[in-house]
């Protein structure tokens, strides 16, 4: 019963970690819960269907194809958090503004919920696969089931502990500084979820440059620990990152950054001034 | 701003046909790998310890014999892979210093094994 208690926790640990922190970014849009919780339900129902397929999707690409599967969802995924903290970075002044002026919630938010719906299912697509996958040969097993699925179902109300902690504590943050902080802690998500998808590129020997492992951090801080496992999923730790990994990471940082602050308005401008701008630049 | 929206479609866009062009020029096969066997029967490796050479790229092919899926893990050799029950899974480790390295079944993990780098 521990053992699956365990077992259960740490994958939904990860996913509730990633799961509270996008709660806290969507805390004022409306509707948030339906895209949430849609993304929790398809990353479900997509880890059933995953785990069916195991077999299947292990033979595929020459033996490579659970490598390749994870290495697909979380550059979407990463692709999506950086879609998201960009178009923030653009709009997110004057969604705060509209909200403050007409006290209604933002409808327009929406756009990005998409892309954070779709983060949150791949965080428990890909954590989601290996509980099923153990509960299923518990069950299958048929002797200890009763006592494993207790076991697990603590682990998930444990996990789902976690999220709602990590939106709490997000949420003790004031608000003028909350927007600063999440877009650093989804730039940091993205940049570790690119990395991990490499590695996982790397295990499947399809990207083999750069693969000198450039440290060994692991006495320190060990991978497998609660905390090494919290920072490996919130920013992407690894106590043994290959060369690769670490310019993958960089590269991503830089390209959000890059982006936030290209696309950043430089000023407040009333809506009513950029517009008369724009017409008499067009006019002219 | 539209222009931006598009760019970093257009950027998505471009990832993936990366990645599917690598995909497409990937041969998943390590060349030059040293193939080592390995099978799980009743819940204990088979064999127990397995031998590969030292500074050479390995593949291992671990049949699951039971009809439970297991997760081949192993901290020391940065692995961490299901196999479902009755199938073979593949793994391929960069190359690897002389030593022992140990591994584990993450769903049972009685279940242990040890890889003697030699």
């Amino acid at each position: 019963m521990l053992a699956a208690l365990i077992i259960v926790f740490r994958e939904v640990f990860e996913a509730g970690l990633i799961v509270g922190i996008v709660l806290a970014v969507t805390g004022s849009v409306a509707r948030r819960g339906w895209w949430i919780g849609g993304g929790v339900t398809g990353g479900i129902i997509g880890s059933c269907i995953v785990a069916v397929f195991t077999a299947a999707l292990s033979a595929a690409f020459e033996g490579v194809g659970q490598e390749l599967f994870n290495a697909a969802i979380l550059g979407i995924a990463a692709v999506m958090l950086i879609w998201h903290n960009v178009w923030m970075a653009q709009h997110g002044r004057e969604l705060a503004r509209e909200m403050r002026t007409t006290g209604q919630e933002v409808a327009s938010g929406a756009k990005t919920l998409l892309a954070l719906a779709i983060v949150v299912g791949v965080a428990v697509l890909r954590e989601g696969v290996e509980v099923v996958l153990f509960l299923y040969g518990v069950l299958a097993s048929g002797d200890t089931g009763l006592h494993v699925a207790g076991g697990g179902l603590v682990g998930l109300l444990l996990g789902a502990l976690v999220s709602w902690l990590t939106f709490i504590g997000l949420l003790k943050i004031p608000s003028r500084h909350l927007f600063l902080v999440t877009s650093l802690l989804l730039a940091f998500l993205a940049a570790g979820l690119a990395s991990q998808s490499i590695a996982f590129l790397e295990r499947a020997a399809i990207v083999t440059a750069l693969d000198t492992i450039v440290w060994d951090s692991s006495f320190i801080l060990a991978d497998s620990s609660l905390l090494g496992r919290a920072l490996h999923t919130l920013i992407g730790y690894s106590d043994q990152p290959t060369a690769m990994q670490l310019v993958v990471y960089v590269t991503t940082l830089a390209v959000i950054f890059t982006l936030m602050k290209v696309t950043t308005p430089r000023r407040i401008v009333p809506a009513s001034v950029t517009h008369a701008m724009r017409q008499s630049a067009l006019s002219r | 701003m539209r222009s931006l929206m598009q760019t970093t479609k257009w950027a998505g866009v471009a990832a993936l046909v990366a990645v599917a062009m690598l995909l497409n020029g990937a041969s998943s096969a390590q060349e030059g790998a040293a193939v080592v066997h390995l099978s799980v029967k009743n819940h204990q490796f088979v064999p127990a310890e397995i031998k590969g050479p030292a500074n050479r790229p390995i593949t291992l092919r671990i049949k699951n014999l039971d009809a439970k899926p297991m997760e081949f893990e192993s901290v020391s050799l940065r692995v961490e892979k299901v196999i479902a029950g009755n199938s073979e899974g593949i793994i391929n480790l960069r190359p690897l210093q002389p030593g022992r390295y140990n591994f584990l079944d993450d769903f049972n993990q009685s279940t242990k094994g040890t890889l003697v780098i030699q």
